[in-house]
């Protein structure tokens, strides 16, 4: 990266530095592997340091995991086009660990969850994350996504339904027609 | 199975992202709707799973580390290795890019879209510059090699010298894609720090040099010969201008 300007760099400091965990996070829900999610996370964060002057107060975390996100689906688009046009596919289960075989014996709660998780398609992924890990509002969830607060709504409904569905060990089939 | 009046209302009130008033309506609801109750139970129980199983994954340190040691001010590190040097040159491209745009842009154009156009460039120099493999160059402070490798590339005699005796040193050379044209790329470097002499054919007559800054790095634009130059870096704005004397009366 090319020579930041102290003024720059404080102010990444201040506003983007406390979400790193949260930007990993995301990225890592989103992508799944802990790899790529370092990967990608710290390009999204020197992009969020490149335009830090178009960052004109609000909310930084939201203005953080927005550019995470983007950058998230343009990797995905680039190295898994697959994941992104797929619903909710035995393909996709497939490239993950998780099945729902593999979810009914997996050791404990955590990895069920993990596992649980991943099956859902990204959509649905991202807005439980965004609510239930990271604790945003829906406004929030909103503006990181870029879809209609109604939108947000109805995909955190059928996100939740779905995962209740994957882990009382509904094959994925049920928990996709219930949509 | 599940209460019509529920669904989306059902997760608002969960979430608490209703009105008070609408929050109060659903509540009474809730007291006489037994499926909603117990949906709210199981979706409280959802997110005390999910928050007891802490699936929430910090970032490692590793990823901090390489964040600090990208913010850190870089005067101190010298890139040594062709990659990282090509890594370097193509950053400071993207310096340029801000350069011309704002040669082009009166100060009181800068809107919205001057600033989208602006940052995807940025961002499209950046991405190359991630893939040393794709900024293609030479590294030499052999001015013929360099001048060699030109020739093979460009339509135009580009005038390379090496001004190690004034203390600017040739360092290697290459090859820009700027708004869809190949533009020349000179690498000089000055006490340590890069400069960039970008060049490129231009039917317009000479012009004398002008010079601006941006963001801590300075530039010097000037059409010599049918050609324009422009030298971007972050030295001081006098070391430019004594490149530009030497390109000039070496041209």
């Amino acid at each position: 990266m090319s020579e930041l300007d102290p003024e720059d760099r404080e102010r990444f400091e201040q506003l983007v530095l406390p979400h790193v965990d949260a930007a990993f996070n995301l990225a890592r829900w989103l992508l799944r592997r802990r790899e790529d999610a370092e990967d990608v996370a710290q390009e999204a964060l020197l992009r969020a340091c490149r335009f830090i002057r178009g960052f004109h107060g609000g909310n930084a975390r939201a203005w953080v995991l927005q550019i995470v996100r983007n950058t998230c689906y343009t990797w995905l688009e680039k190295n898994r086009p697959m994941e992104l046009s797929v619903e909710f596919d035995e393909e996709v289960h497939q490239q993950s660990d998780a099945t729902p075989e593999s979810l009914a014996i997996a050791g404990d709660e955590r990895e069920r969850l993990t596992r649980a998780l991943e099956m859902l398609p990204p959509r649905y992924r991202e807005v439980l994350v965004l609510r239930e890990l990271e604790g945003c509002s829906y406004k929030e969830i909103a503006g990181i996504t870029s879809i209609p607060i109604g939108t947000v709504m109805s995909s955190l409904s059928r996100a939740r339904r779905q995962l209740c569905a994957v882990l009382d060990g509904s094959p994925g089939e049920e928990a996709n027609r219930e949509m | 199975m599940r209460c019509d009046f529920a669904d989306l209302l059902l997760h608002s009130y969960f979430d608490s992202e209703l009105s008070s008033v609408d929050a109060e309506k659903f509540g009474r609801h809730v007291e006489r709707c037994a499926d909603c109750g117990s949906e709210l139970v199981n979706l409280d129980l959802l997110r005390d799973r999910l928050q007891l199983a802490e699936i929430y994954e910090a970032a490692p340190a590793s990823l901090r580390r390489k964040i600090s040691a990208e913010i850190r001010p870089t005067a101190q590190t010298t890139p040594k290795s062709q990659p990282l040097l090509w890594h370097w040159l193509a950053a400071a491209a993207a310096l340029f890019l801000v350069a011309i745009v704002l040669l082009r842009m009166s100060p009181g154009l800068r809107n919205d879209d001057y600033q989208a156009e602006l940052a995807a460039e940025i961002v499209d120099a950046h991405l190359r510059s991630l893939q040393p493999g794709d900024v293609t160059g030479i590294a030499s402070n052999d001015e013929r090699a360099v001048k060699g490798w030109f020739d093979t590339k460009i339509k135009f005699a580009l005038p390379v010298h090496d001004f190690t005796n004034h203390g600017f040193g040739l360092k290697g050379g290459r090859l820009e894609l700027l708004e869809g044209r190949s533009v020349a790329a000179l690498v000089y470097e000055r006490n340590g720090r890069l400069i960039n002499v970008f060049v490129w054919p231009t039917p317009g007559p000479d012009k004398s040099p002008r010079t601006g800054s941006q963001r801590g790095f300075q530039w010097v634009d000037w059409r010599q010969d049918k050609m324009e130059f422009c030298a971007v870096s972050d030295t001081d704005p006098a070391d430019l201008e004594q490149l530009r004397q030497l390109i000039h009366s070496n041209t």
